[in-house]
């Protein structure tokens, strides 16, 4: 009796947990709403198979606890019961896998107007470049490394000359316009995660990764690593913001192109040392 | 990881095929009474020891599967250099080949109860495979004085790593041997060693078929067959 | 009934150990600390497993004060906290739980099930025992070596497992590395005995469906570590020589605190890709293992016989060879190529429907049964609960795009500590109470035992329910201290002590456990041979405890499956596995 109560009592808080907690996802501010609708989705139907198995437990524990007398029903199998829950569950998996397998085409279908926007991970903080006029990012190569080129941008390349370097700063972004961000990292493995962008994706010296989105409502963001990167992971912040077309040049004029940001004396140094390897 | 998917599928199968055997859809609370499986029909089932070696050589597959996976995505990188495969292999490969053959040579004595045979064998393919080591190391000593050191590149590193777990296969196996051996030495009867020498004769033609995938591995004979795979795949 | 012809067995040797190959014990030293006895090296196997698993628990009290309670503690700082969190996963996941399932309950129930007198290699079993002890040896030993115990996080990744900015990079991560060496090798040799034993030493009449659950559970579950543990061999070494030789296996050109580094051309990918061919099969290797187990402790309790036997055997098989084509679903974001994100989400959910039908088919067991709520029943009952739990979970992390916001947070944590955490051990204490009468001759306290079951199941599922909420709100993982951050309200700093309090009382209640363990050894009620009435043939042996040889002179032979209970017109609610038909005793076939 108690036993029953209280495994009833268990489901019957999951939910009510469920229902009423506080602790929820932070507002959406990407246009990934369909990844909010698939885990709502999910839950519902994995919420309600929980709560079926509990209960019928639950039932059976109250009902067919051991009395003086009672003798187990002999069942060793039945053949028809079985194919029919095998095939509810087999339709119910397929009705959270089949939306998902559609967000995810969404995900990794970058939208051609998407702009680039490049984010470097090193222990433990964040820069980031923006393409200048021509719209194009330089090459970099972690060699190229040095205290005047933290980012490792190639001087070489005409296509680097324009971008805009962020460093010891926030990210701005602008509303409504779809952004690829392009991930990479020049010591160990990061992660760029703003929990209201939904989107994430480790980054990897020596390689590429990205994702894309939309923001969809202006504010300011926390930016945190979401992929175990050494002793100060914890502290390694920085901040997105999101802002209307107008504001976001505004601050755009402001920075400073990696051009500008590269002495003469250190771009000749550094093209030296290239040259002479 | 082409190379361990295959490998699996290869172990699925022959654990498929054996449980299709077992009467996996018997209904065993109708089956009252005392039921024959396969292993007391057939009367003649192999001996635990040799179902054990095969059980091990799965396990060994396995690793070296898991090696040729790393080897080929890692190649597929542009920056590849192979490094080139120093001469002495070949006659390496060669002692190989004859250590196996004279393992199976004192397999074939052991069953016409030929004791000198047996150990003439044992002792000619334990030399062949001490031959095959120290011809193996020469070969390390060759490519090192010719400056491919093991950390100078991806491929100097699997080479080296490769070649070092394959050998070290075969001093276990070396170690199997000797303790054979001894024990012909010992008992003279040569039904009680048949098995230990067939199980090394075994071992010694898998660590052989091993070698040789390896060898197609590195010396980029298997790549026209690798990419033959992957347009398959693509 | 089926026709089987009598007489044509006669002739048969029954498949066993040899009497002259059994090995018999000359001193106290062979007898009980070099045996070579499968009892013995199993109850070897599992004192190192709990003793080592304690440290891990006191670990994870650590992590869960500094968490519940940031800031308070001033002698746990983050580097140590890296290091916590590492060897707790490692150690729980590996040391305890790998071994515990397999080395302790392989070892001791597989010979008794399938009715052997031994496992068939002895020795081999022994030598694994002893190379086991000595990888905890020198996992423990991380914890005194400069620079302390690796902080990469149990999945080891590189390039950070071995670069100067992780803890414990310069001695702890090469300890570690050889540690996990020599556990491949030691397990390689028990494997090898498990899966031997089943194939070779069945005795009579044991045909594959007529072997208790557990033994299907385990067997196949040592299939699978034997061809997935190489996996991590070769990850493992790889690291090593990395880290040691300084070649380049796993890492790029990369920079080391300002410093451009000598390595180059390596593939951090690769590791990740090596690791989950291991890592995801290791999750079936401890939960098929617990499937056995909850499927007899059911069946035994409720007396009645496994509801679909037929389809829990094939859905062991299925998961088992399934689990082996779903291990990128761990690297959903790392950067791999999306469109492996298809694949791996189709056959990850795929997995999902063997895995439901053993729900089913436990919850069907219970129906209409006769069920006796004693600890094993009770534990078993919260298997199910925890185990459906973190198994739906599992459907929101396979799902590959509703993976993406929640990978790498709290929700992960919660999912795998409730599935292959909290589950499990539940299998693993439902199962020590039930085999304790067995190994021992006497029964486990009550009272203390349904202490122990309340407090550890109520309070387990108060700490990891609730932590998939902090996930959900985007808190990550493997941090000391989530600090000021816009998004986290204070509420979910309360959250957090809450928890810790719970797992503090649930780390007690284990202490109650040893206690009990210990005490119940001299004081606890006789057991007799049988005392649940169970049907399976280690509950028939001559002795109790069994002796050396198991059964006595002669073997058993097995007339039927493991789960006659209740069969109607049969006089008591269970048929032993071994008593002959009642036609063939008059026929005088039988013993």
């Amino acid at each position: 009796m108690a036993v029953a109560i209280i495994l009833l009592l268990v489901a019957i808080a999951s939910v009510a947990f469920h229902l009423f907690s506080p602790w929820w996802w932070t507002p959406l501010a990407s246009n990934w709403s369909y990844i909010d609708h698939t885990i709502t989705l999910t839950f519902w139907i994995t919420g309600a198979v929980f709560v079926a198995v509990v209960v019928f437990m639950a039932y059976c524990v109250l009902r067919f606890h051991h009395k003086e007398g009672r003798r187990a029903a002999y069942n060793p199998e039945n053949k028809r019961l079985e194919w029919w829950l095998s095939v509810g569950t087999a339709i119910g998996v397929a009705a959270m896998l089949a939306p998902g397998l559609v967000v995810w085409h969404q995900f990794v279908t970058v939208p051609a107007d998407a702009t680039d926007v490049e984010v470097m991970g090193q222990q433990w903080q964040w820069s980031y470049r923006l393409p200048g006029k021509d719209g194009r990012l330089g090459t970099s190569d972690a060699r190229l490394v040095s205290p005047d080129n933290p980012m490792g941008l190639n001087p070489d390349d005409p296509n680097g000359k324009d971008d805009i370097v962020v460093q010891n700063d926030d990210l701005h972004l602008p509303v409504g316009k779809p952004v690829k961000v392009l991930l990479r990292s020049i010591d160990v493995l990061h992660d760029f995660y703003v929990p209201e962008f939904r989107a994430k994706m480790d980054m990897i010296p020596g390689s590429v990764t990205y994702y894309w989105f939309t923001p969809t409502r202006t504010g300011t963001f926390e930016v945190l690593c979401a992929e175990l990167c050494g002793a100060a992971h914890a502290q390694m912040r920085s901040k997105v913001i999101v802002e209307e077309d107008k504001e976001y040049h505004a601050w755009l004029e402001k920075q400073r192109t990696f051009a500008e940001l590269s002495s003469p004396r250190s771009v000749a140094k550094v093209i030296y040392k290239t040259g002479s390897e | 990881m082409s190379a361990i998917i295959l490998f699996m599928a290869g172990i699925a199968a022959i654990a498929g095929w054996w449980l299709s055997q077992q009467r996996l859809a018997a209904k065993p609370w109708l089956e009252e009474g005392v039921l024959v499986d396969l292993r007391e029909q057939s009367g003649s089932s192999p001996p635990t020891a040799k179902i054990g070696l095969g059980v091990f050589l799965a396990v060994v597959g396995s690793l070296f599967a898991l090696f040729i996976s790393a080897y080929s995505m890692r190649m597929t990188m542009v920056d590849w250099r192979a490094l080139p495969v120093p001469a002495l292999l070949w006659f390496n490969t060669g002692a190989l080949v004859l250590s196996s053959v004279a393992l199976q040579w004192a397999y074939t004595a052991a069953r016409r109860d030929d004791i000198d045979g047996v150990i003439l064998g044992l002792l000619s393919g334990g030399a062949s495979a001490v031959t095959f080591l120290i011809g193996q190391l020469l070969a390390w000593r060759q490519l090192a004085g010719a400056g491919y050191f093991v950390a100078s590149n991806p491929a100097n590193s699997f080479f080296y790593l490769i070649t070092a777990v394959h050998g070290l296969h075969l001093m276990g196996g070396l170690v199997a041997l000797g303790r054979t051996t001894s024990k012909v030495w010992r008992s003279a009867e040569v039904i009680r060693v048949r098995l230990s020498v067939e199980l090394c004769a075994i071992y010694w033609h898998f660590l052989l078929l091993v070698w040789l995938v390896l060898l197609g591995l590195l010396t980029g004979w298997t790549d026209g067959f690798v990419d033959i795979c992957r347009q398959l795949l693509t | 009934m089926v026709d089987v012809p009598f007489d044509t067995v006669a002739g048969i040797p029954p498949a066993e150990v040899g009497e002259v190959d059994l090995y018999h014990p000359k001193s106290w030293w062979t007898r009980y600390v070099f045996s070579q006895d499968a009892k013995v090296i199993a109850i070897q196997y599992s004192i190192t497993a709990m003793s080592i698993g304690m440290v891990a628990l006191v670990l994870s009290w650590l992590m869960r004060l500094q968490l519940g309670f940031p800031g308070t503690f001033s002698f746990i700082d983050p580097n140590q906290y890296l290091q916590f969190i590492t060897m707790h996963g490692m150690i729980m996941v590996i040391y305890l739980l790998t071994a515990l399932f397999l080395g302790g309950f392989g070892n001791y129930l597989i010979p008794l099930m399938v009715g052997a007198r031994d496992m068939v290699f002895p020795y081999v079993n022994m030598l694994s025992y002893w190379v086991y002890l000595l990888a905890v040896v020198v996992l423990v030993s991380t914890f005194f070596v400069p620079g302390g115990p690796p902080g990469a996080g149990w999945t080891l990744y590189p390039p950070q497992a071995i670069l100067s900015g992780t803890p414990g990079q310069d001695w702890g991560i090469i300890l570690m590395l050889a540690s996990l060496i020599l556990f491949i090798i030691g397990f390689t040799m028990g494997g090898l005995n498990y899966v031997v034993t089943v194939l070779q030493a069945r005795t009579r009449g044991m045909t594959l469906m007529r072997l208790p659950l557990t033994v299907w559970g385990i067997f196949t579950a040592t299939v699978m570590a034997l061809l997935a543990f190489p996996a991590l061999l070769v990850a493992s070494v790889m690291l090593l020589l990395d880290r040691l030789l300084g070649t380049s296996f796993f890492m790029p050109t990369l920079v080391e605190m300002g410093q451009l580094t000598k390595y180059g051309g390596g593939s951090p990918i690769l590791f990740q890709h090596l690791f989950w061919f291991f890592g995801h099969p290791e999750v079936y290797i401890v939960a098929l293992p617990a499937f056995g187990i909850i499927s007899d402790l059911i069946s035994v309790h409720a007396r009645k016989n496994i509801f679909g036997y037929r389809m829990m055997v094939w859905a062991i098989v299925a998961i088992g060879a399934l689990s082996f084509v779903v291990w990128a679903h761990h690297m959903y974001v790392s950067g791999m190529h999306p469109y492996f994100g298809f694949f791996f989400a189709t056959t990850t959910l795929i997995i999902a429907i063997p895995t439901a039908i053993k729900v089913y088919t436990w919850v069907l067991t219970l129906w209409r049964g006769d069920i006796h709520l004693t600890i094993p029943m009770l534990f078993a009952l919260a298997f199910i609960v925890t185990f459906v739990n973190g198994g739906l979970t599992g459907l929101f992390l396979g799902n590959v795009v509703v993976d993406v916001p929640l990978s790498d947070t709290m929700f992960v944590v919660a999912h795998f500590h409730m599935v292959m955490g909290i589950a499990p051990i539940m299998a693993v204490f439902g199962g020590i109470y039930h085999w304790y009468p067995k190994i021992t001759g006497r029964m486990l306290n009550e009272v203390l035992g349904r202490f122990h079951f309340w407090v550890s199941f109520l309070g387990a599922y108060a700490i990891f329910f609730p932590m998939h909420y902090l996930g959900l709100l985007g808190m990550p993982r493997r941090y000391h201290d989530i600090g000021e951050t816009a998004f986290v309200p204070a509420s979910a700093h309360d959250l957090n002590a809450f928890m810790s309090v719970a797992a503090l009382i649930v780390g007690f209640a284990q202490l109650v456990f040893l206690f009990n363990l210990v005490w119940s050894l001299f004081k606890g009620k006789e057991a007799g041979g049988n005392p649940w009435g169970a049907a399976s043939l280690e509950w028939q042996t001559p002795e109790t405890p069994p002796g050396h040889g198991n059964w006595g002179k002669e073997l058993p032979i097995v007339y039927r499956w493991a789960y006659d209970y209740s069969v109607p017109g049969a006089a008591g609610d269970f048929v032993p596995q071994n008593e002959p038909p009642a036609g063939l005793l008059a026929q005088g076939a039988g013993p």
